[in-house]
């Protein structure tokens, strides 16, 4: 029941300082996670002084210009940097967020930035998404309907439209789930935060047809049940977006159609 | 949380697992109702044990066979080792991740909070009809 161990690759040495800050006015340190697959060492923090005259204000800009300008071998994950593709998700100074989004000057201090917490790493900051993309895929994350498909739009009133504010604004960048004790323990069955958020979308979506199966399949110890009101997603989005609500809603659901 | 690049199983195989239990609104149900007949009945217990502080056992017998006090300590009895046993199995499912563990716990919890439930009713009925 109990494991003493760590798990294999789980201890976080110091690694190397990289200062070149060459006595710029605004220094500023970036101690960042470090881990390869291909080296068999265990993790390091590497730590890199650098500039901020040199690149813009967010963290983001930084780590582009550690990895263009000082460590080619930084890995992460960035596309859109104005967070809306939910790549450059990662803890940066101990909280879930996009290094797009979060300003270098909100952090006092050294900045700290790891991968997503309890996601497998693939590469320094780049965690293993693959199971959490195969439970979105498990809810059935697209509009299903019995009736046949009409000649124009599906209509939908304004005030069924206005249902989904605050749901389809979630850009899947996982900063929620991975911030969630309960899908830290039981992430394998528990489809966490933002999957539930997602299947929510779904359920109220007055276009769907399929919300009592949608249901069906969310009923469950584990899938739905595990969520214990934490609110640990709510504090993380990066979107203001409140996953934890967007639950709530699932399980009163369940409730009135016993 | 478990990425399973050591099996051949597709990620979605994984993810879909043994499919829905189609169960566990009636255990979140009955954990929020308990919760909720819980507030007046440990107010109850709690300013009925505090009006007898320093009485005697005789004056506590007295308590007990009134019919309204037996009735209010049985329900506290029962529901508080009702809540009792349905969230430590959350927290047993929670935390406990081999299965034979996980499943003798529950068990455990179960019975132990069912017998003890059994022997609180049983000391107030006796109480109320006995002696």
């Amino acid at each position: 029941m109990v494991e003493f161990n760590l798990p294999a690759n789980s201890k976080v040495g110091v690694g190397k300082t990289v200062n070149v800050a060459n006595g710029a006015k605004r220094a500023k340190s970036f101690k960042i996670y470090r881990w390869s697959p291909e080296d068999g060492q265990n993790p390091r923090v590497d730590t890199y002084v650098v500039d901020l005259d040199k690149f813009g204000p967010m963290i983001l800009d930084a780590i582009i210009y550690i990895k263009n300008q000082v460590d080619s071998t930084l890995t992460f994950r960035r596309s859109c940097r104005e967070g809306i593709c939910g790549s450059c998700a990662m803890n940066i100074d101990g909280t879930n967020t996009l290094a797009c989004l979060k300003a270098i000057d909100e952090v006092p201090g050294d900045v700290k930035i790891y991968p997503l917490p309890h996601m497998p790493v693939v590469k320094d900051l780049v965690p293993d998404l693959n199971h959490v993309y195969a439970q979105l895929a498990s809810i059935k994350p697209w509009l299903q309907t019995q009736s046949p498909a009409p000649s124009r739009e599906r209509l939908q009133s304004p005030e069924d439209r206005a249902k989904l504010d605050g749901l389809y604004e979630c850009i899947l960048c996982f900063c929620c789930s991975t911030s969630c004790p309960s899908y830290w323990w039981n992430g394998d069955r528990y489809l966490g935060p933002s999957i539930l958020l997602q299947a929510y979308r779904w359920i109220v979506d007055s276009r769907d047809e399929m919300t009592g199966e949608r249901l069906d399949n969310l009923e469950d110890p584990f899938r739905l049940y595990r969520c214990h009101t934490i609110m640990n997603c709510t504090k993380a989005c990066p979107k203001g977006l409140n996953p934890a609500k967007a639950i709530a809603e699932i399980k009163k659901l369940m409730v009135v159609r016993r | 949380m478990a990425s399973n690049n050591k099996t051949l199983r597709s990620p979605l195989a994984h993810a879909r697992g043994l499919g829905s239990a189609k169960y566990g609104t009636e255990h979140w149900w009955h954990q929020r109702l308990s919760a909720l007949a819980l507030v007046p009945l440990t107010v109850w217990f709690v300013f009925g044990v505090i009006g007898h502080l320093g009485a005697g056992h005789a004056a506590f017998v007295a308590w007990m066979k009134s019919p309204f006090s037996a009735v209010m300590m049985i329900l506290t009895a029962a529901v508080t080792f009702h809540h009792a046993q349905a969230g430590m199995q959350v927290v047993v499912e929670d935390y406990v991740h081999v299965e034979w563990q996980k499943l003798a716990l529950i068990i455990a919890i179960k019975f132990l909070s069912f017998a003890l439930a059994a022997a609180c009713v049983l000391a107030v009925v006796k109480i109320f009809i006995g002696a």
